[in-house]
């Protein structure tokens, strides 16, 4: 089947298996390899993305759904060599250690803000619930959302990050 | 801005590492590719254990886009036997470990044939048209029937299920009195069977290999922790001339043991790629990683500890049964006997023995997990303290405080014989107290006990040490192990005054990037930016014994500060030419070398460039200031600390909810305190895994039931508590540096921390034990007078986790 998807700004049409899932038509047709696949049971969440400004685990969703689709990965989130926010903070709170949960967790993360931008200690913990992280025991991640929803209000200053770049 | 202002080591440095890994600029095994590249697919045994009586691959060659199938006797010869180098007694039995079972399989899992094809779902497509006929043979899953006469046998050709007896005894080596006496004298005895449970590594990103037959090296790229060993390991196993052989690790996402390896199919994935002389690659399904990935632990701990009423020990004995699952994979058989050494932990135990049985089963092999032997001992240990208090009436803490060696005795030489260099526990005990409001919890606790409360208060205590720093080579042979514990380095100052620091430690997560630089930016006095450490690829780093037992920082650094210090020397005598002085009269600081006493000055950097161009150098002295280093550790590294834990449990439901927890480790110097709390974090959140949520469960016909992450219950977010993490600080005297090592510390403290605290808060209900995972299901049985040790309720597949269905799992 002939679908078309937008990924991180660029248009692709491209010839699919029914079967394809969404993860593979990234990675392997596209070359989106910034999103990777953890398990096969929908549990882990590294393969989370945003599919029409929603995330989506993009192992659950068939590559032919998202004809006409706009996707955003990690690789898509900088602008203009800026990080996002999220991503920011991910680095200045030290929340990733191999670091191959990570574009899942950026991505759920962010979804997260947009439902709710002020989040409590609870509130992040549930909205992560579905993304498995193996390294860091969610605490700097947890840290680092609500570092970056402070960052995202109107207004804000920086937050103080943990570590220090220079 | 040069980093000398202010030193580097002990600065809160935002990792390197980190710029690639949040925008997806990632090279995970399986993100690679090259031209003309094949994949594989792995069919593996659905039964436990069986001969293979047939096996018809025609249809599956058949199919589109196939290749090639290979079954274990297509490939009998040329992949050898899976190497294991630790054999931990000269008579240790060891059956041949085939990458694809030959004519019988020893655990379902286990690959029997490989499809290789031109797309991954055509590899996969093809395995269902392999047709084998298997002819059941009988399952061995239990320890204790393992050992027992007339048991069915998983090798037959080897007469027994045991593989090694291994033994260690104080009163033979010496290093303290005979055990038997202190038990037959003992005012007080306290004797407990403890299951720790069978847990699978589940690192994120699943094993992946690519192998590159093409070049006139074939280059392997694995995720995995140990590109060196690797290397030597494809070379051994396979005839591959190792000198032919290019071992890469790229980005690897966690290892935690599970990635310190040789597997099957690295092997069939270089003897496939040779025999075709076409790239391959093949990368694992979740599934198929909590299946054929080792697993870690599964003991059975027979313990006993005697004791005077005063509360004093005098002797501890060690009897354990240790799971080796169906085959001794790279270091299965020493994995138990690295425990050895910890059981008698912090304590002054003048009596100890240790024996370990060696047993297979037809089930997953096990191997290293994190801490690796150590986890289970101090997980023994420190149940049986609070078992020995609660005998006592003594409070936990104070009875291990008159048992535990006091900050002043240091250096100790323990009952095992191993020389702890330095540790206060007595501070950083007084610290966790305060910081855990242990009175005020303890009043609590009472209250609510005398109000009958249904959500009732448990209060757990570890105080740990662990052995880490893995190793001094000399120690290594005495255990047998097949390689040494050393550790190569090397710095190379580049024209430009940038510098490569070469490492054979091989990261996977721990940030060796950014530690690494900040030591050299102190050493040499260069920017930390100006650094660059290369790793993880033979090439580039030609030898080195790669990274796990917390041996990175302790053995791995030391290397680096070592090579270090060779290019200072060299870079002196050059800097003493140009300044026409002679070498004493110089002094290095802040990466100038300056003439005592003047202003005259000359940055190493300079030194490098006139290297560099050598018009005029010293005679004899060759135009490189590059320089290596091999670091052998005289000693282990001893990090310690104390862990408390407070728990909730709803006594009507059995639902354990941690309340509070407080660590203060003490890992001795530290480099980078986020690193290094980042590293205590994720141990505790595995140690608490292993006592409430997770455990690989088999069925009575060996399947492995715990096969998804649906089943196998790593915990989310919302199962893991918030940790408060402080620190002591007692240098190690074992190295320059001062450090010890983090990797592994909150692992093998954090577990019976957990588990002792719900003991605690269910004691009164007539509770000794609770099997871990400490689910609801347990927990409740236990309050309800149901059997809760290692020989009483069956194995569930967890049901303690706070973000699924309780009911979910298999029963």
């Amino acid at each position: 089947m002939r679908i078309t998807v937008t990924v991180d700004g660029t248009t692709y049409t491209d010839d699919v298996e029914p079967r394809q899932l969404l993860v593979h038509h990234l990675r392997e047709t596209i070359g989106k390899t910034g999103t990777v696949v953890g398990c096969d049971t929908s549990n882990c969440g590294s393969c989370t993305v945003h599919l029409d400004g929603q995330s989506v685990k993009s192992c659950s969703v068939l590559a032919v759904q998202a004809d006409g689709a706009e996707i955003t990965t990690v690789e898509g989130l900088a602008r203009d060599g800026a990080l996002h926010p999220v991503q920011q903070a991910f680095h200045d709170n030290h929340a990733l250690q191999c670091g191959f949960c990570t574009p899942g967790m950026i991505m759920q993360s962010i979804d997260l803000l947009a439902d709710n931008p002020d989040p409590d200690e609870q509130a992040v913990r549930h909205g992560l619930e579905g993304n498995l992280c193996r390294c860091t025991g969610y605490q700097n991640i947890v840290r680092a959302v609500q570092d970056a929803a402070d960052r995202l209000k109107p207004g804000s200053t920086q937050a103080q990050p943990v570590g220090s770049e220079s | 801005m040069t980093a000398t202002v202010e030193p580097e080591v002990g600065k809160a440095r935002l990792r390197k590492e980190d710029a690639r890994l949040i925008t997806g600029r990632t090279r995970w095994t399986d993100n690679l590719t090259v031209p003309g590249l094949l994949h594989l697919a792995f069919l593996r045994s659905p039964v436990a254990h069986a001969r293979i009586t047939a096996i018809d691959v025609e249809a599956a060659r058949r199919k589109p886009g196939v290749i090639a199938v290979f079954t274990g006797r297509d490939l009998a010869e040329a992949q050898g036997s899976l190497p294991c180098a630790w054999p931990v007694t000269a008579d240790q039995k060891a059956p041949p470990a085939p990458s694809l079972a030959v004519d019988q399989v020893n655990f379902a899992g286990e690959a029997v044939a490989v499809v290789v094809a031109r797309g991954k779902a055509q590899a996969h497509d093809a395995l269902e048209a392999i047709d084998v006929d298997y002819e059941d043979l009988p399952v061995v899953l239990d320890l204790a029937a393992a050992v027992a006469d007339g048991a069915d046998l998983v090798h037959p050709d080897l007469g027994t299920n045991k593989s090694a007896h291994w033994v260690f005894d104080s009163a033979e080596a010496g290093t303290g009195s005979d055990v038997e006496q202190a038990i037959a004298e003992a005012e007080v005895l306290v004797e407990r069977t403890y299951r720790q449970q069978r847990l699978i590594p589940a690192f994120m990103e699943p094993r992946s290999v690519l192998v590159d037959p093409t070049g006139e090296q074939t280059t392997v790229w694995s995720a995995t922790q140990i590109p060196h060993i690797l290397r030597l390991m494809l070379a051994l196993t396979t005839g591959t001339p190792e000198h032919k052989l290019r071992v890469i690790a790229p980005d690897v996402g966690g290892g935690f043991g599970g990635k310190l390896q040789v597997t099957p199919e690295e092997v069939v994935a270089l003897v496939v790629a040779t025999r075709l002389g076409k790239p391959v690659k093949w990368t694992e399904s979740r599934s198929e990683s909590l299946l054929s990935a080792h697993h870690g632990r599964d003991q059975l701990q027979k313990l006993t500890l005697a004791a005077r009423r005063d509360g004093t020990v005098t002797g501890l004995k060690v009897e354990l049964l240790a799971d080796m699952g169906a085959y001794l994979r790279l270091v299965t058989p020493g994995v138990p006997i690295l425990g050895a050494f910890m059981f008698n932990a912090i304590y002054k135990f003048p009596a100890y023995r240790f024996e370990c049985t060696n047993v297979f089963t037809t089930k997953t092999p096990t191997d290293a997990y994190r801490g690796a032997g150590r986890p289970e001992a101090t997980c023994a240990i420190e149940r049986l303290m609070d078992e020995l208090a609660a005998e006592l009436g003594r409070d936990p803490i104070e009875l291990r405080e008159q048992n535990w060696i006091k900050h002043d005795e240091f250096p100790f030489t323990t009952v095992c014989g191993l020389e702890y260099d330095t540790g206060n526990y007595e501070a950083a005990t007084a610290k966790a107290k305060e910081m855990f409001g242990y009175d005020q919890l303890r009043a609590e606790q009472r209250e609510r006990r005398e109000r009958g409360d249904t959500v009732q208060l448990g209060i757990g205590t570890s105080t740990f040490t662990e052995m880490c720093g893995l190793a001094p080579s000399r120690v290594l042979g005495s255990l047998s192990y097949g390689a040494g514990g050393w550790e190569h380095a090397a710095v190379r100052m580049l024209p430009s005054g940038k510098v490569e620091v070469v490492t054979g430690s091989s990261a996977h997560g721990q940030g060796h990037e950014t530690a690494w630089s900040q030591i050299v930016a102190d050493q040499l006095g260069v920017p930390f930016e100006d650094i660059e450490v290369l790793h993880g690829d033979t090439q580039s780093s030609p030898r080195g014994l790669d990274t796990y037992g917390s041996r990175s920082l302790t053995v791995g650094a030391m290397a680096v500060l070592k090579a270090g210090e060779k290019v200072i020397r060299k870079a002196r005598r050059i800097a003493a030419h140009m300044m026409e002085c002679a070498e004493d009269d110089l002094e290095f600081t802040a990466g100038k070398f300056t003439v005592k006493g003047t202003e005259r000055a000359t940055a190493i950097t300079d030194v490098a460039l006139a290297v560099f161009a050598a018009h005029d150098l010293p005679d004899g002295v060759e135009p490189s200031l590059d320089s290596e280093a091999t670091f052998d550790p005289d000693n282990f590294s001893f990090p310690h600390g104390t862990h408390l834990c407070a728990v909730d449990v709803d006594t009507e439901t059995g639902f354990v909810k941690i309340r509070k927890y407080v660590c203060v480790d003490d890992v001795g110097v530290v480099v980078n305190p986020i690193i290094v709390e980042g590293q205590v974090h994720g141990g505790l959140a595995q140690g608490l895994a292993q006592a409430l949520y997770e455990e690989a469960v088999h069925d009575e016909s060996g399947t492995l039931t715990t096969g998804t992450l649906a089943d196998y219950l790593i915990p989310s977010a919302v199962d893991l508590p918030h940790f408060d993490t402080d620190r002591t600080e007692t240098p190690a005297t074992s190295n320059q540096l001062g450090v010890k090592g983090v990797g592994e510390a909150g692992t093998i403290a954090s577990t019976p921390a957990v588990v002792n605290a719900v003991v605690d808060a269910v004691r009164h209900f007539g509770v000794n034990d609770i099997q871990m995972p400490c689910t609801p299901m347990r927990v409740w049985t236990a309050i309800n007078g149901g059997p809760t040790d290692a020989g009483g309720l069956g194995t569930e597949a967890g049901g303690g986790l706070g973000s699924i269905d309780t009911s979910g799992g298999a029963a």
